[in-house]
């Protein structure tokens, strides 16, 4: 379970982020969703202890974020923000090694090279995993960074956009492998998402932002509604029956 | 994640690459030879004359030992430095840390007349530190990491440095000793001087022991928090086995342009990033680098020497305007 109560955290005078409470329950794919600036990212950013909340405490598996040793939180927890600058010439192999680093201190014993060759797998990159990461269009190198924290094998999983740079077939590979990860291995994931198709046909709960709060809460059939996806969003949204399930509409 | 087990063949075929393999031995080979060319040449018949031996072992063995230690420890310091900052252009020589060492030289010779070798040392070591430190944290406050703004603020950081230390000596008439300095060269290396140079030895132990470290804080602060490293810890580690390599190099040697320039990226383009396994290459590059320098250095006008420096700078010079130049085309 990941638990947080009346986290904040302010940048200026004008950008305030909660007091948010919030309590997603273990197991499944929660979907941050919301408008630009909503607060979902530095959100996430604070449950991966990458930013310090202002106050407020966050609590990840029983282990309170903020308190446990940095060390002990990548075996429970991981963490991948959408950008990452770098110039490392790193193979795909070398990246997603890097992923067992908590485990391992750095040397890789032959069951840490299994857990690196399934991760690679499960993002389709068999082909590409000694090539360098610069060698890489930017969507396969997402890829390769969410294998990496996949190689990491914590129980919770945190990813910030992970479809950003994803054509069509890799944005629905990943949520469908992300989608199995939580249900087959139990993992509980928490992305963030801009298409609100995609969080309603593949996430089991959405949560919805808005000006630094959390505005909804609830299974994704709750709410993908009209009334409540016109409201965060600012925008017209209308509900139709698609092939698969309820898909918005709203050009 | 899926849950079928790979057959045991292919795991180890598709794992990271050994760290010992025939071309390593091949490259050892050729800086060995390169090694002993180093000790056989000289004005001083070491082999013919009665004292050769003595010789020998007075100049020509510490001289050797101290190219190896000081292309090693340079090039490694490059190497450490480009992880840490992620950026190409950044070694002792273009972020200030040499000019640093250089005023802390100073700043003891001239405080501490009777200093003993292990006290410049000691000044140069935390003056390196300060200034890369300092330069680390000006990086801190600019976005464009990778730019070349980065060492072209250094080279400038440097450049104050030195005119600093410039004035100084010009004030107290040591201007001569700061020339002579500056002129990195492995002439006046002999034994009972050069020994301090072992502590690079130390420090590349140390830099190979935490490469992964290393590594981890070159893919950025997010990434070493996430694996849970705790990134400012690993950026401060670095910078003191920078500082103490670039002091000692610089007390001992002087300066060494651009070799940590060269090296890193050379290697970086042949075998990309990981530390780890391109420590060893790295450091054999540096030290191959810096013999056949020294040795053209000795050679070209003999019986005379040029300093090391002057035909690194040339080298260095090239290869720092052929990585803007394909850095450029790549866009």
């Amino acid at each position: 379970m990941i638990k947080l109560q009346g986290v904040c955290k302010s940048y200026g005078d004008e950008v305030t982020i909660g007091p948010v409470d919030l309590e997603i329950p273990r197991g499944g794919v929660t979907a941050l969703v919301g408008p630009n600036g909503a607060g979902k990212s530095t959100l996430l950013t604070m449950m991966g202890r990458l930013l310090k909340p202002d106050a407020g405490s966050i609590e990840i598996g029983g282990h309170g974020v903020g308190t446990t040793p940095s060390k002990e939180l990548a075996r429970v927890v991981s963490i991948l923000r959408q950008e990452n600058h770098f110039i490392t010439r790193l193979t795909v192999r070398q990246l997603v090694g890097f992923g067992r680093f908590p485990h391992t201190k750095g040397r890789l014993k032959p069951e840490d090279e299994e857990h690196v060759s399934r991760a690679i797998d499960f993002v389709d990159m068999h082909g590409l995993e000694h090539r360098y990461l610069d060698e890489l269009s930017g969507g396969q190198r997402q890829r390769a960074y969410v294998a990496m924290v996949l190689a990491q094998d914590t129980e919770y999983l945190l990813l910030d956009e992970p479809l950003n740079n994803l054509d069509l077939r890799h944005s629905v590979q990943m949520m469908k492998h992300l989608k199995r990860a939580a249900d087959e291995l139990g993992r509980t994931i928490v992305i963030v998402v801009h298409d609100i198709n995609f969080a309603g046909h593949y996430a089991d709960r959405i949560c919805a932002m808005k000006d630094g709060r959390i505005v909804e809460f609830g299974p994704a059939d709750d709410v993908m509604t009209r009334d409540t996806l016109t409201r965060v969003f600012d925008t017209p949204v209308q509900m139709v029956e698609g092939p698969n399930g309820k898909l918005a509409v709203y050009y | 994640m899926t849950s079928q087990t790979l057959p045991d063949r292919e795991t180890r075929s598709r794992s990271r690459q050994r760290l010992l393999d025939w071309k390593l031995l091949v490259g050892v080979a050729v800086v060995v030879g390169l090694l002993v060319l180093s000790l056989y040449t000289g004005v001083y018949d070491v082999v013919g004359a009665e004292d050769g031996g003595e010789m020998f072992a007075i100049t020509r063995i510490p001289r050797t030992v101290a190219i190896m230690l000081a292309g090693a420890a340079m090039a490694m310091s490059g190497l450490v430095m480009q992880l840490l900052t992620q950026n190409r252009f950044v070694e002792p020589t273009t972020t200030g840390t040499t000019e640093w060492a250089g005023l802390g030289l100073l700043a003891v010779m001239l405080l501490f007349p009777g200093a003993s070798i292990s006290m410049r040392m000691l000044g140069a070591v935390l003056a390196a530190f300060v200034g890369t430190m300092v330069f680390f944290l000006f990086l801190r406050r600019v976005s464009l990491r990778s730019s070349l703004i980065v060492p072209i603020v250094g080279i400038m950081l440097g450049a104050v440095v030195a005119s600093v230390s410039t004035f100084i000596a010009l004030q107290t008439d040591t201007l001569q000793n700061l020339g002579v300095w500056f002129a990195g060269s492995f002439t006046s290396v002999m034994r009972g001087q050069y020994e301090f140079l072992w502590v690079v030895a130390v420090v590349a132990a140390a830099v190979f022991f935490v490469a992964d470290r290393f590594t981890i804080a070159g893919l950025g602060e997010e990434v070493s928090t996430n694996v849970g490293l705790n990134y400012h810890r690993v950026v401060l580690l670095g910078t003191v086995l920078i500082a103490i390599a670039t002091g000692v190099v610089t007390v001992v040697v002087g300066n060494l342009p651009f070799l940590g320039l060269i090296v890193p990226n050379v290697v970086s383009m042949v075998r990309g990033d990981d530390l780890r396994s391109n420590l060893p290459w790295v450091c054999l590059l540096g030290i191959a680098i810096v013999t056949v320098c020294d040795l053209v250095s000795r050679t070209i006008i003999a019986p005379f020497e040029v300093p090391v420096s002057l035909i690194l700078g040339i080298l260095g010079a090239v290869v720092f305007v052929a990585l803007i130049l394909k850095q450029r085309r790549r866009g």
